[in-house]
Order: structure tokens, then C-alpha cells, then sequence
């Protein structure tokens, strides 16, 4: 099973984190930044993989990929398959690229919880549901299709005291 | 959304961004975000805030806890959020819950029912949402509340919301077994879904499933097997193809299955060959993926009942990865090589060159599965190089976890095939002296054994020849700055039991030794006490020997010093060996027999030699002894009686019952000594013969009470500690124990030993004459075969070289192709400059394994190069998202296309037919080209260029 998707930027900033096993943010804030540590360590032109045991206890495995300011890092056990993991984060990333066309590391930012969406179309609740990116993406865009329309009709606000007395 | 999308937050968010984005420290960053924060406390508990206003609180309040900071005040706003009819707002309140909540949180409870309602929704979207909140925040309790609901949606008509219902309900599964048992069924139904996702999505807890009962799924081999040849056979719609392979996920969860089921069953296994076969047959061993799904089915082949044929294929498919260049591939070779190792041993002497050159190569995964692998194939005859490599690799590093875990490996290699007692030696001490501290003491405990056991064999003179090796190794170490706690302990030990044994060192040097340890790490209070014991030793044999005991004056000082430490243990060590240097010769030796520390003390429950003393005792009018259960409430009085007795044999703290008068070694041992024997516990087994009866600890002292009480928690964790609990006898066992230790042994087959050794140095040198490379694969792979590591190495030679030729020709057929390239990758904009840096770290250089696999055919190298031109060239068209179905060819180059990208065009490497679908991108599609330096604009317009502190953020992931 996946334990934990993050994206962090060159400076060690992150800019998505989500684990799929509940940890306080403190542990987590924890775990993020010795990935980082790790990571910066990391010469170039090295393997993607690293042994992830000392950050997140047995049995845990990290793979990781470096896209122009970002790295995207999965970290999971011995159920997965470390190379397939790595094709993973490339279909993660084509279909944000897809969606946000020459996605940047702004993309990720702005659109947080779009990019929660598209992760969670493709990983639910620590298991790999979807790997292929076309039908991540229609299912997206099928979401933001209703999304919108919903937004539409709800423009209007209703006061917040309105939907609490109910 | 798209590109022009995802700008539409507030200007406030966007300068939250920004400024966390500048902050130069992160004590700045922190005052930003307890900045937002009292903003956001604020504005959120206004009433009548719009909804769209409160969705961007929300995600900022996520964003400001995913920095790290408390959000806890907004949560409940979240929850709110959930209840609410749009679903752009339920799904950010869903979205927001998830991530804020645990499934233990009070606020679940506010939620469950929304679940509830939720999942019976007509629109699909809420379900979805609501199942994603259901296997993040559903705990054991709540499980009944929804089961119901998430059976019913395994039918639903969408496919999306099946195969989340999966997940769901695989959690649950997850969480409590028991309270879903009689559902599992419902997985293997949807095994057969339609939709090759649900199918897909099932298999993740089929895997579980099978991992935890193997035989209650065999029947389903057939279906895996029949399901895996669908796929290869490519019968699932195109969308599933990644890079070229049919539905290559589907394919590896498929082949994970199949290995556990046919794991030690030769039945299921053979219904396995003929699909596994074809895979390895069909796998495209230039993509990423194609290597994936290789890798999975040599863990299969390794994992079933063995097939010659397919083993073949596994050790080809093992051998490619090796001699790649990419180091993933190199990784998963040597994880596959481990694998497969275990079945046909032979296949590593194949690749010994390559082992050995992954295990200098300075990526640190790669060297520590290399060492897991060396681990697993650890022999006698390989022992000495691998543990020695093992070690110098522990010394470099500073991860203390993997310092400990291999330092732990060492030990348990050295102490499982050490060749000689020398070289166990010399290896612990490295082993202490670098990870000392990081170490099982129990590996200390062993440590002191073997030296006073030897290793078991009648030779009495190889054992003092390793005694007395140890103690020079130990001396010389001792000059080191800084040593581990630990191995001082040993070190002490060690010294004390054997350090004048010999004779070549005199009483006063060790002993001035053992005093400078002490006073050099006088903070360590274990290592004070170890030293203590070793000095009491030295003297007592000094005693023994007739030679009259000089204490040195640095010595006397330091014992003053502990008489009046605060430490008990280290007090009543001090007394006892006050004590003991008191006594003359022949007590002296019953006390401390020199060299006794494993003889085995036989115990005398019933205290029968002391009959006669009793006997007496009660002629004379003393109380008969009433056993404990008999003598409820009187037990203050029998302790006052005790006391009492004690106080006439001797001074202070008595309290042994029974004595021989006439014993006067015993009598004048203060009842402290108790305590030395937990701490140290092997040297002094006579005081192991003491130990409390019944009666004794009652009425203890305060002072004897308190250290019991410590010497407790360090008896936890002593190897022979067990012994000093029980209770003992003294006389007989002393006896006992002396004519044992007086016995010699036989003489004689020092021999053996010694030849052992001639060998092993013979070895040693013969290994330094020949290139440092040959000499490590011949001592690793077996150094009996030493005609066999010529022609391997021959090999390889010839195969570098050929591989040098290649190299040279590579490059310049991609240059030319890349010079043809040029024109269209000078044009893209000037966002491709903010890529550039990536580039580097990216795109893997010019990639070896393309290369090596064009050593074979160096043709189709360069053909297949052409071909990537003529793709790029090709894919001017204008339908960029057709790219990914359109052009295979330049989906398939992702990675290996890196001859023409590594050369000409950096920036696109990292994404799927990046090469290509930049170029065309920027330079042939308008709209594309606007979005994008439309996106610039707009990012220069928040106030934020390139140039500024941290342009960083704004450099396009795709360049």
C-alpha cells in the first residue's frame, strides 16, 4: 500500500502532502522534512529509490522523482514494485500536465485541491485505483464539468447562519 | 480549468503564496502563517460569509496546517462544509476533513450521518466524495453504520463509484477482519466486473487477501491466470496501454498475485509457465514499465515452483538489468539477483563483476541493496572480504539506523562462519570501536564469552593465545580518544579476567590502565564499576600468585574516590575490593578462581550442607526456621531476629542465615557483593553461589535494598544474569567449580588452529597481488574457483570495449540528428529558459542502457534514433493531447530517448514524449504557446519575475 504522496519543491517547501495512515502534523511536518534532507542529499544521475526505513520505520520504501522545481515523492511498502511505482508518479504528473497544460510548480499551488482530486482518483485510501491517465482525466473533468454547473446555481450565498440552523 | 484556470483565487491567497514563497527563513515563514492565521480566525466565525469565500478559508486553513501550523479552530467549519448542498462546497469540506481528521477525532461523529445520507446520493460525485471520507475517517465503531450503504454501492452502475466502494471496503477489511468476514466474498465478484479499472482496483485486496490465507483462494489460479493473458494479449481497451504496454499495472499486481499462490506448489505453478513465459517473452525491455513488469515476473519465477526454462529467461532478464547503466535498473537487478540467488546459486558468479561494481558505486541505494545481497549469499569462504567491506561501509557513513543494521549484520555474520577466533576478534573490536554504542549489548556479552570459553574445541593454548591476542588488541585500543561505553566494558572485562594471565603484562600496568579508564569517562558510571571489578580481579590473582600487592597511589585515590560515590554499585564495589586485597592467599582464591568465568555453579536448593549447622544452631537454642507461607504476620518479628543473628556474626549490613563460622572468606564479603554479580555477572560465579534466600531480602537495609533495586533493571539485560536470581549455595559449589577450573585440558590440537590461521593470512596475500577487482569477486564468489574469475573477467574487457566503440558512435549519430533538430528547439519561448536547470538533474545523461542494448545491434540503434527524429518531425501536429495515443514512438522514448534529448533538447526529458511534445508544443501550436506566455504574464503581473529572490516558483515543470 502507498503511505504518503508529497510534493515539495528544490527548497524544501512543500507543496502537497498526504498520508494515507492518520499522523499528527507535527510527525508529519517531522517525516517531510527528513525526506527533504534526504533528498537534497541525493547526487545527481543516481537511482530514484531510496531506503526509507530510518525516515518511516520498517518496511518502507521511497521513490522519488525530480521535475524542474519539484520533487514528487511516494513513499510505500514492500506491496509495490519500486519501478512501477516510478511510472506512477509519471502518470501522476502527465495527467496534472494534462489538466493544467505545461503544468508548473504554480499549477500545484493555485489548484490545491484539484490536484487533491486528480490523486485521489488515482490512489484512494492507500491502494492504486486508476493508472491510466486518460481516465483520470475524464473523470476530472467530468467532476469540474458538475462542480461548475453546481457552482452556478448556488452563486447566490446563503448566509452561513441559514445552513447551521438546520 | 486548464492553463488559464487555477488563477481564480483570491489576490489574498495568491500573496500568502508568494510571500512563503520569498520568506528568506523559516522564522519568517512562521510570523506569515500565524499571520494568516488570525486573519482566517477571524473572517471565518463572521457570519454570512459566501460560500465561495468560505471554500478558499477552508483551503487555505489546509494549506496553512500542511506548512505545519495548527489549524485545529477551522475544523469544525469543515465539517460544516460537508452538510452543505453544493457539491463544490461538500467536496472541499470533504477534501478538508480528510486531511484534517483522524478516524478517533470528536468531531466524527458530526459526520457520520452526512456519510450516511451521502452515499445514498443519486449524483455519483457525492458518493465518491463521500466514500473517500468514509476510508479515511470510518474507525471500527463506525464500520456498521455504512457497511450496509458500501455493499450496496459494489453494484452501483458507475464504475468509479464500484471501484471506491472497493477500496472502502477493503478498509474496513483492513481495520476489522471480523466485522466484514462474511462479505469477502463480494471481492472475488467483482473480479469479474466489466470495467477493467474495478477489476483492476480489486486486485489490491485480493493481494491482502491472499498474503494472509494463501488456500483459500487456489481455486482462483485459473481465473488470475486466464485474466494476466487477456491483458498481455492486449484484449483491454487502449486507454490501459502506458508507454506501449498493455495495462502494465494490472499486469504487476497479476504477477504479485501469482507468485503467492504458486509459492511451494508445484500444481498451481505449472498452470503459471505458460502465461509468465509469454510475458517475458513480450516485455519491451527499453521502457521504464516494460522493466517493471520484468522485474515482477523474475520475483514470480523466483517465488514458484522452479522452471528451468524460466529460470533461463529470469537470469537474461537479471543480466540486462545489471549491465544497464540506468542505476534503478542496476537496483532492481540486484534485488532480482537476491531473489532468484536462492533458487540457482550459481547465477552469481555471472555477475560478479557487475555486483562488485555496484558495490563502489557512490549511490548509496544501490550499495545498500548490494549489501543486502552480499548478505544473503555470506559463506564461509567469502566471510572475511564481505564482512571487512560491510564494515569500512559502517564507518563511513552517519546513518545511525543503517549503521546500527548493518553493524548488527556484521556481528551476525562474523559470529555465524568467523573463520578463526583472531579474526572474530579483531572484527568485533572494529565493529565496537565504530557503532559501539549502536550495538545489542547482548553482542557484548557474547563477545566475552567466546574469549573465555574459546570456541569450544579442548585446546587450552589456542584459547590463551586468543586471550592474550585480545588483550594486546585491547590495550593498543585503548589509547584511542573516544570509545563506546560498551566496548570499554568489555574492554575492562577482558582486561581484568586475563590481563596479567599471561604474564607479559605486569599487575601495575594494566592496573594503571584500568584506573586511567575510569577517570577518563568518570560520567559513566557502568564502565567505572567494570573497571572496578577488573581491578579487584587483578589483585585477587596477584594475591593468589603470592606477590605482594603495590596498590599504585593513582589507584588508592580512585578507590577513595568511589568509596564515597554516590553511586551504591560503585560504593560497594569499592568496599568489596577494600576487602578482598585485605585477605590472605587461599580465601582470596575461593573468592576469585582465576579464569572460572564460565564454569557452571551447581546449586544446592535445599541447603543441605548447612544441616550440620543448623543442627547445632538449634542445640544451642536457636529457633527453628519457619518457611514463609507458615509465618503470616509474624514477619516483622523474624526480621527483627535476623537482624539480631547477623549482628553477632559480623559488622553492618548482614544478613545471610545460614553460615559456616569457620568460612572466613565468606564471613568478611559485605552482603554488597549481591550486587556485583548482576552487573558482572561471568567472572565471579562464587558470589553467584550467595544469593538471597528468602529471608535475606527482608531484612535488607536500606542501603542494600535501594541497589537491589537498580541492579534489577541492569540484570534485565545480562546475558548469565539468570543465575545470580536463584538461590545458591556456596561451600560445595565452590569447590565444585575450582576442580573444574583446575582440570587442564588437553594439549595438543593447537595445530588445527594455527593452520587456520596460515591460511587464512596465505589468502590474504594472495588476494593483494591480483587487481583489486579479481581479488574481490574471486574471495567474494568463491575463491576455490579462480579459473573461472579469468575468463569472466576477459569478458568483460572485451564487452567495455566493445562498449567503448559503441560509445563513440552513438553520440555522433544522435548529433547529427540532434544538429538536424536544432532550428524547431531554438524557438520555444522564453519559458523554456526557467526549465533549463532541470535538465541536468533530470535527464540521466546519454542513457548507457540504450547503448548497451545497441552493442547488440548497433544498426537498429541508430535507425531507432532516425526513428525519434522522424517522430518529432512527425508529431507537428496540431492535436497536442494526440501525442500521448498518436505518437508511440515518441511515448515509447520517454526515458531512453535521451541520446537525442540529453544532446539537444534538456528540458523536455522528464515527461512522457517530453522530447517531442515540447517542441511542438511551443513551436507549432498556437494556443498552447499563448497559454503559456499568457501564464507568464500573469505571473510577472502578481508582482513576482524570474529574477526575483526566489524565482524558483515560477519555472515550468515541462520547461
Amino acid at each position: 500500500m502507498i503511505k504518503a504522496v508529497m510534493v515539495m519543491n528544490t527548497q524544501g517547501k512543500t507543496r502537497l502532502a498526504k498520508f494515507y495512515e492518520y499522523l499528527p502534523v507535527e510527525k508529519q511536518q517531522e517525516l517531510i522534512r527528513g525526506v527533504f534532507a534526504v533528498l537534497c542529499s541525493r547526487a545527481e544521475n543516481v537511482s530514484n529509490f531510496i531506503d526509507a526505513e530510518s525516515i518511516f520505520g520498517p518496511d518502507s520504501r521511497l521513490v522519488y522523482k525530480h521535475f524542474a522545481t519539484l520533487y514528487f515523492v511516494f513513499v510505500f511498502d514492500s506491496s509495490e514494485n519500486e519501478l512501477a511505482v516510478l511510472d506512477l508518479i509519471q502518470v501522476f504528473v502527465e495527467t496534472l500536465d494534462r489538466c493544467f497544460k505545461n503544468v508548473c510548480e504554480l499549477d500545484v499551488v493555485f489548484n490545491y485541491s484539484k490536484v487533491h482530486t486528480i490523486l485521489d482518483e488515482m490512489i484512494f485510501g492507500g491502494q492504486v485505483v486508476e493508472t491510466s491517465s486518460s481516465e483520470i482525466m475524464k473523470a476530472v473533468e467530468e467532476i469540474s464539468k458538475l462542480e461548475a454547473a453546481s457552482n452556478a446555481i448556488t452563486l447566490i450565498p446563503k448566509s452561513a447562519s441559514g445552513w447551521r440552523s438546520r | 480549468m486548464g492553463s488559464q484556470g487555477g488563477f481564480y483565487q483570491s489576490k489574498e491567497f495568491l500573496d500568502l503564496v508568494k510571500s512563503i514563497g520569498e520568506a528568506r527563513s523559516k522564522a519568517e515563514e512562521d510570523r506569515i502563517v500565524l499571520g494568516e492565521i488570525d486573519t482566517l480566525k477571524r473572517r471565518i466565525s463572521e457570519p454570512d460569509i459566501p460560500k465561495r469565500k468560505m471554500k478558499e478559508y477552508i483551503i487555505r486553513l489546509v494549506y496553512v496546517e500542511m506548512l505545519g501550523h495548527d489549524a485545529s479552530f477551522g475544523y469544525i467549519h469543515a465539517v460544516k462544509m460537508t452538510h452543505d448542498d453544493s457539491l463544490l462546497v461538500k467536496r472541499t469540506g470533504y477534501l478538508a476533513v480528510t486531511l484534517f481528521l483522524n478516524e478517533d477525532h470528536d468531531l466524527i461523529i458530526l459526520i457520520v450521518n452526512t456519510i450516511q445520507k451521502d452515499l445514498k446520493s443519486d449524483n455519483y460525485l457525492v458518493v465518491c466524495a463521500a466514500l473517500n471520507a468514509v476510508c479515511k475517517l470510518i474507525n471500527e465503531e463506525t464500520i456498521p453504520a455504512v457497511l450496509p450503504q458500501v455493499v450496496e454501492l459494489l453494484a452501483h452502475p458507475k464504475e468509479a463509484v464500484r471501484k471506491k466502494a472497493i477500496m472502502g471496503f477493503h478498509r474496513f477489511y483492513q481495520k476489522s477482519p471480523s466485522s466484514v468476514s462474511h462479505l469477502v466474498s463480494n471481492f472475488r465478484k467483482r473480479l469479474c466486473d466489466n470495467d477493467p479499472g474495478v477489476m483492476g482496483a480489486t486486485l489490491c485486496p485480493l493481494f491482502d487477501l491472499i498474503t494472509i490465507d494463501v488456500n483459500s483462494y487456489k481455486d482462483l489460479v485459473i481465473s488470475f491466470v486466464s485474466i494476466l493473458k487477456q491483458v498481455a494479449e492486449r484484449r483491454l481497451p487502449k486507454a490501459y496501454d502506458y508507454h506501449q504496454m498493455p495495462a502494465p499495472f494490472i499486469q504487476i499486481k497479476l504477477l504479485k498475485i501469482l507468485a503467492l499462490l504458486g509459492s511451494g506448489d508445484k500444481q498451481a505453478s505449472e498452470n503459471m509457465y505458460t502465461v509468465v513465459g509469454d510475458i517475458f517473452r513480450k516485455c519491451d525491455s527499453s521502457s521504464n514499465i516494460g522493466n517493471a513488469v520484468l522485474y515482477e515476473c523474475i520475483c514470480c519465477v523466483s517465488s514458484i515452483y522452479p522452471n528451468p526454462k524460466l529460470l533461463e529467461s529470469a537470469a537474461d532478464a537479471i543480466s540486462r538489468f545489471l549491465k544497464s547503466d540506468s542505476h534503478n535498473l542496476r537496483y532492481m537487478g540486484i534485488d532480482a539477483l537476491g531473489r532468484l540467488i536462492k533458487i540457482s546459486p550459481e547465477i552469481a558468479e555471472q555477475h560478479q563483476l557487475a555486483v562488485i561494481d555496484c558495490l563502489e558505486d557512490p549511490d548509496d541505494t544501490l550499495k545498500r541493496k548490494t549489501f543486502e545481497l552480499l548478505y544473503k549469499m555470506t559463506k564461509p569462504t567469502n566471510v572475511e572480504v564481505i564482512v571487512d567491506r560491510m564494515i569500512d561501509y559502517m564507518i563511513s557513513i552517519n546513518d545511525n539506523h543503517y549503521k546500527t543494521e548493518i553493524a548488527s549484520r556484521c556481528v551476525e555474520l562474523a559470529e555465524q562462519f568467523a573463520p578463526s577466533n583472531q579474526w572474530f576478534i579483531q572484527t568485533m573490536n572494529k565493529v565496537f570501536e565504530h557503532a559501539g554504542d549502536l550495538v545489542n549489548i547482548k553482542v557484548a556479552h557474547n563477545l566475552m564469552r567466546l574469549i573465555a570459553e574459546g570456541f569450544g574445541e579442548d585446546d587450552d593454548t589456542a584459547d590463551s593465545q586468543l586471550r592474550s591476542s585480545a588483550v594486546d588488541s585491547y590495550l593498543h585500543i585503548l589509547s584511542e580518544p573516544k570509545l563506546p561505553s560498551v566496548f570499554l566494558q568489555v574492554i575492562c572485562w577482558v582486561l581484568g579476567e586475563y590481563g596479567t594471565a599471561d604474564g607479559k603484562y605486569s599487575a601495575s600496568f594494566i592496573t594503571g590502565k584500568l584506573c586511567d579508564v575510569a577517570e577518563a569517562y568518570s560520567n559513566d558510571d557502568t564502565v567505572k564499576a567494570y573497571a572496578v571489578t577488573a581491578l579487584m580481579k587483578i589483585y585477587a590473582f596477584e594475591i593468589t600468585a603470592g606477590r605482594k600487592v603495590d596498590m599504585l597511589p593513582e589507584c588508592q585515590s580512585l578507590m577513595e574516590e568511589f568509596l564515597a560515590s554516590h553511586s551504591t554499585d560503585l560504593q560497594q564495589r569499592a568496599y568489596e575490593l577494600q576487602a578482598v586485597i585485605g585477605l590472605d592467599a587461599h580465601a582470596v582464591e575461593s573468592i576469585m578462581p582465576s579464569d572460572a568465568s564460565c564454569e557452571d555453579i551447581e546449586v544446592d536448593k535445599a541447603l543441605s550442607f548447612l544441616n550440620d549447622y543448623i543442627q547445632d544452631s538449634i542445640e544451642k537454642g536457636a529457633q527453628p526456621y519457619i518457611p514463609e507461607s507458615e509465618r503470616s504476620g509474624m514477619l516483622n518479628i523474624s526480621k527483627f531476629r535476623n537482624q539480631d543473628h547477623h549482628e553477632a556474626s559480623s559488622h553492618g549490613l548482614r544478613f545471610e542465615a545460614y553460615e559456616l563460622p569457620k568460612q572466613t572468606v565468606q564471613s568478611r564479603i559485605p552482603p554488597a557483593s549481591l550486587a556485583s554479580t548482576e552487573l558482572v555477572p561471568v567472572p565471579e560465579p562464587m558470589y553467584v553461589s550467595e544469593s538471597y534466600p528468602t529471608t535475606t531480602v527482608s531484612s535488607a537495609s536500606s542501603d542494600a535494598g535501594s541497589t537491589e533495586l537498580k541492579l534489577r533493571l541492569d540484570g534485565v539485560q545480562k546475558k548469565w544474569g539468570r543465575q545470580t536470581h536463584s538461590p545458591a549455595t556456596s561451600t560445595s559449589s565452590t569447590t565444585s567449580q575450582k576442580t573444574v577450573n583446575g582440570i587442564t585440558q588437553v594439549d595438543g590440537s593447537n595445530t588445527s588452529n594455527s593452520r587456520t590461521r596460515e591460511t587464512y593470512e596465505s589468502r590474504k596475500q594472495q588476494v593483494e597481488i591480483t587487481p583489486e577487482k579479481q581479488k574481490l569477486a574471486a574471495s567474494l564468489f568463491g575463491g576455490s574457483s579462480k579459473t573461472e574469475k579469468k575468463p569472466a573477467t576477459g569478458h568483460k574487457i572485451s564487452k567495455s570495449s566493445s562498449y567503448m566503440v559503441e560509445k563513440s558512435h552513438v553520440p555522433k549519430s544522435s548529433m547529427e540528428i540532434a544538429s538536424e533538430k536544432k532550428a524547431p528547439i531554438q524557438q520555444p519561448p522564453d519559458l523554456l529558459d526557467f526549465g533549463e536547470p532541470t535538465v541536468q538533474s533530470n535527464a540521466p545523461s546519454v542513457d548507457p542502457f540504450k547503448e548497451l542494448e545497441g552493442l547488440l545491434e548497433p544498426t537498429t540503434e541508430v535507425a531507432s534514433a532516425k526513428n525519434h527524429s522522424s517522430t518529432a518531425a512527425a508529431t507537428k501536429s496540431p492535436d497536442i493531447m494526440g501525442l500521448y495515443t498518436e505518437t508511440p514512438a515518441g511515448i515509447h522514448n520517454k526515458d531512453d530517448g535521451d541520446i537525442l534529448s540529453g544532446l539537444s533538447n534538456p528540458p523536455g526529458t522528464h515527461m512522457l514524449g517530453g522530447t517531442t511534445r515540447t517542441q511542438v508544443a511551443q513551436s507549432s501550436k498556437g494556443p498552447n504557446l499563448k497559454d503559456s506566455l499568457q501564464k507568464d504574464a500573469l505571473v510577472r503581473q502578481m508582482g513576482v519575475t524570474p529574477s526575483s529572490p526566489n524565482p524558483i516558483l515560477f519555472k515550468d515543470l515541462l520547461g
